[in-house]
């Protein structure tokens, strides 16, 4: 029979996420780690207790983490809810430009905030904002604004209205309906995406470095500070035994929160009960003031040449200035490949881990969704160092290949998938279910059918997260050996911007702006992708 | 551990492993049709037909495999020491040096083609590595924005009331440029822990790296102060790389305050290509590479014999005596020193 075959080939598949993340992730970081930590073993990592400056260090990146996750969803959820609310081409439309900031390196947007700050006088004086850690907020909020439009957005179109609607009937408030009924159904979404904001702001790097000022330090800098500037390996070593740690309890207790109070879902009409109209528009444009603010001083550089403005600096991508390998342009389309390679394989891997997540035994269930979740709250420099001294031997000697970028990418990809299908995944109404199964389908096939219908959302919501973050990523690429041909985006930019020269400054934010664009029109092309399966619902 | 995992994984290579067979290797003896990997940082950049003259010279192919930057590169190359992904590393400089040759991770060689090198560049005696470029970090000042457009003239002058927050330095604990900086003002003045005490009372700000100081607080990219350590070469990119075109450099260098940063290359010893290695090295001696370094890299040739481009030097002011610090004496305080000027200046 079919169906039987079909587990089998199941069963099998779920071997993928556990090699993948067991080869890439876990064997290179246990290595790196290992040889770090060398004769000392866990004592490094005791030592780091007796001093002050890495108390203070853990406590900043904590609290900053926090704060920076706690304003994120402050000021994106009513944004979410009107996402929500809005028609399938426009929420994908939206969806699609919030993810804008999200593949921006920082030294530009950095560049940007400070641009801002000078222009507002926000530089200097009682009110400055360089040089603080309300820098480093904003910046965070600005980087991560997308996560929660786009998790909790995508869950919120896929609740039953009703509900509130019925509530409003009985005499609710519109805020009344929303807390009592639609937040705690949100719930588990709003647990997702927060912690998939509050890893990244846990590793944030540049933001801090640039925005904050050099006396800012989290584990993230300091485990840089060590490995590069130090060569002190069995510190970094210790730091990053610290960052996992806080990372595996900080996923533990989100995915407890996500679990707890499991709130159902029938596809219906998505809610529009969410706030005022005015107070709901009042938000977005703050929202569009933030985010875009520091994207137009990008774009108005972009144009800005020495005579007024006009396109050379665009024109200019095509041929190679001496500083890169290639012309950007090659750099570009590297890229764009790369971000198609690393999305295919973060979704393919996401989808069946997540699969697993709700539906495998409690064991392997619990292992996959905090294992798959690491690599986004691990350092750049572990993932880096750990591929290069892990995989450096046949039959595993893939360090030097050109595909070990995409797959380091894919890494952080997965977490996307996994954090925006799941939610979606338990929120399924166990009704819908039983009634597919009452009607003769086997287990299998209203896993297949119904779960990833509904999931398929989800996975192409992720999968858009996935090629933003695989266009953008500066961090493991810049710690694994290139060949000059494999130029990526970020990596050109970063070395258009590293010397002096109005030419070369004009090209390096006209990159940035081309790369704005692709993002923004290969993330709605994606999430387009899935309009038959959703509309046969 | 590392035994079993791998024995764990081995199921998935069939699938992945694509077999490319590295190119054969010889010890010794003519290295023609081998293929030779170096190992350099993110800043390097050469003519694809400098790579040609190379093959066509010596039956030798280059591949190179870039990465980070060189405080980055050096690490890695000692965290692969036993297993090195290339058979040459170039780009460490003088600051980085020590400890590569602590690790010892390189093979001794003397390039035959070793005396066209300024005698002052060789800084080892066992000809581990091999000098193939220097440049200068130095102060560069906005000429028609300096107060009363008067260039300080030497590290003293700074510390001048006259130029109270207008300096802009990059942490040496994040930055190269910083560091090398830090290094000019320890071995350049008399007292270097007071000479920053009364930088900070002149209200110099700090970076994470030069690109926020260059394009964030120097007026180049828009801010207000108008002296950042840079590069001595940085006034000839302003105005090759100017828009629209200009004939003189907008940025003049304080000479007093230049570091010189020399860049290295050397042989891993794990190279299982000896011969090729070896021969890599004689060709960056060449006029054929050593010409082409200026305008892709922004630094002087190591060569004594290499021409310079006109318009390089037509720009481009070289201190006659720059700073310079004995590798063993860097390495040795380096961590010291870096300590010390974060509790002067940050904290």
């Amino acid at each position: 029979m079919r169906t039987r075959e079909r587990i089998g080939v199941g069963d099998a598949l779920m071997l993928l996420p556990a090699l993948f993340i067991g080869l890439f992730f876990l064997f290179p970081v246990g290595t790196v780690l290992w040889r770090g930590l060398g004769g000392e073993g866990l004592d490094a990592v005791f030592d780091l207790a007796k001093s002050p400056r890495q108390r203070d260090v853990l406590w900043f990146t904590f609290w900053q983490a926090a704060v920076s996750t706690a304003l994120t969803v402050a000021v994106a959820l009513p944004a979410a809810a009107t996402v929500g609310g809005l028609s399938d081409r426009a929420r994908r439309f939206v969806r699609s430009l919030v993810t804008v900031p999200f593949v921006l390196p920082t030294v530009v947007v950095a560049g940007a905030f400070d641009e801002l700050f000078f222009a507002t006088g926000l530089d200097t004086g009682d009110f400055r904002l360089r040089h603080t850690v309300w820098a480093i907020l904003i910046a965070h909020v600005f980087f991560n604004y997308a996560v929660v439009v786009r998790v909790v957005g995508t869950a919120c179109a896929g609740l039953d209205g009703r509900q509130a609607e019925a509530a409003r009937v009985l005499g609710a408030t519109r805020w009344q309906a929303w807390r009592a009924v639609t937040l705690p159904r949100l719930r588990p979404a709003i647990a997702s995406a927060s912690a998939i904001v509050f890893l990244f702001s846990f590793t944030s790097f540049g933001a801090v470095l640039i925005l904050g000022g050099p006396k800012r330090a989290t584990l993230e800098t300091e485990i840089y500070r060590y490995a590069v500037s130090r060569t002190d390996l069995t510190r970094a070593a210790a730091l990053a035994v610290v960052q996992l740690v806080a990372v595996l309890a900080l996923v533990a207790v989100s995915t407890w929160l996500e679990r707890r109070r499991p709130a159902t879902t029938r596809m219906a009409r998505p809610t529009r009960t969410l706030g005022s109209r005015p107070g709901r528009w009042l938000n977005v444009g703050m929202a569009t003031a933030l985010l875009g603010a520091p994207l137009a001083v990008l774009i108005e550089r972009s144009f800005s040449t020495g005579t007024g403005y006009g396109l050379s600096h665009y024109q200019a991508l095509g041929t190679r200035v001496r500083q890169l390998p290639a012309p950007a342009t090659t750099a570009l389309w590297n890229s764009l490949h790369y971000a198609a390679l690393a999305t295919v394989l973060a979704v393919l891997i996401g989808v069946v881990a997540s699969v697993v997540v709700v539906h495998g035994r409690s064991g392997s269930r619990r292992l996959f969704d905090l294992g798959l979740t690491l690599p986004l709250g691990t350092s750049a420099v572990t993932i880096g160092f750990g591929i290069l001294i892990a995989l450096d031997e046949p039959p595993v000697d893939f360090r030097t290949r050109w595909w070990i970028i995409p797959v380091a990418h894919a890494l952080v990809g997965v977490p996307f998938v996994v954090r925006t299908m799941v939610p979606l995944l338990r929120s399924i109404d166990p009704s819908i279910r039983e009634a597919a199964a009452v009607l003769g389908a086997s287990p299998s096939r209203v896993r297949r059918e119904i779960d990833l219908m509904i999931g398929a959302r989800g996975a192409l919501v992720g999968g858009g997260f996935a090629f933003a973050v695989s266009l953008g990523e500066f961090g493991a690429t810049s710690f694994l050996p290139r060949r000059p041909e494999d130029l990526t985006a970020p990596v050109a930019l970063f070395r258009l911007l590293s010397t002096p020269g109005d030419l070369l400054r004009g090209q390096a934010m006209a990159l940035a702006v081309v790369l704005m664009v692709f993002v923004s029109v290969s993330v709605f092309v994606i999430e387009s992708s899935r309009g038959t399966a959703e509309g046969s619902l | 551990m590392k035994k079993l995992l791998l024995s764990l994984v081995t199921v998935l290579l069939v699938a992945v492993a694509c077999g490319e067979d590295e190119g054969a290797s010889v010890v010794g003896g003519d290295p023609a049709g081998t293929t030779v990997t170096l190992m350099t940082h993110d800043s390097f950049a050469i003519s694809g037909s400098v790579w040609e003259a190379f093959t066509a010279e010596t039956g030798v192919t280059v591949e190179l495999l870039q990465v980070g930057d060189a405080g980055t590169m050096v690490s890695e190359a000692i965290l692969t020491k036993d297993a090195p992904i290339a058979d040459v590393v170039f780009g460490v400089d003088n600051t980085f040096l020590q400890r590569g040759l602590d690790a010892d991770i390189f093979a001794p060689y003397e390039s035959r083609n070793l005396d066209v090198v300024f005698d002052h560049l060789k800084l080892d005696d066992n000809n581990r590595v091999t000098p193939i470029s220097f440049g200068d970090v130095c102060i560069n000042y906005w000429i028609d924005a300096l107060p009363g457009t008067v260039a300080p003239a030497t590290l003293e002058d700074l510390t001048d009331a006259r130029y109270a927050s207008q300096l802009v330095v990059q942490s040496p604990e994040t930055s190269s440029p910083g560091l090398a900086f830090l290094l000019a003002t320890i071995s350049g003045t008399d007292d270097w822990e007071q000479y920053w005490a009364d930088l900070v009372a002149n209200d110099v700000s700090i970076t994470a790296g030069w690109e926020d100081a260059y394009y964030g607080e120097f007026i180049a990219g828009g801010g207000d102060r108008s002296i950042v350590v840079s590069y001595a070469s940085s006034p000839p990119a302003e105005v090759i790389f100017a828009d629209p075109p200009i004939d003189t450099a907008p940025t003049g260098v304080l000479l007093d305050s230049c570091f010189r940063q020399i860049e290295f290359a050397g042989i891993l010893a794990g190279t299982d290509n000896p011969a090729g290695a070896a021969a890599l090295i004689d060709f960056m001696l060449t006029n054929t590479f050593q010409e082409d370094v200026p305008l892709n890299m922004f630094v002087f040739p190591a060569s004594q014999s290499a021409g310079l481009p006109p318009e390089f030097v037509e720009h481009t002011t070289v201190p006659v005596e720059p700073h310079i610090m004995d590798p063993a004496e860097i390495e040795a305080n380096r961590d010291r020193w870096v300590d010390r000027w974060v509790e002067i200046v940050l904290g």
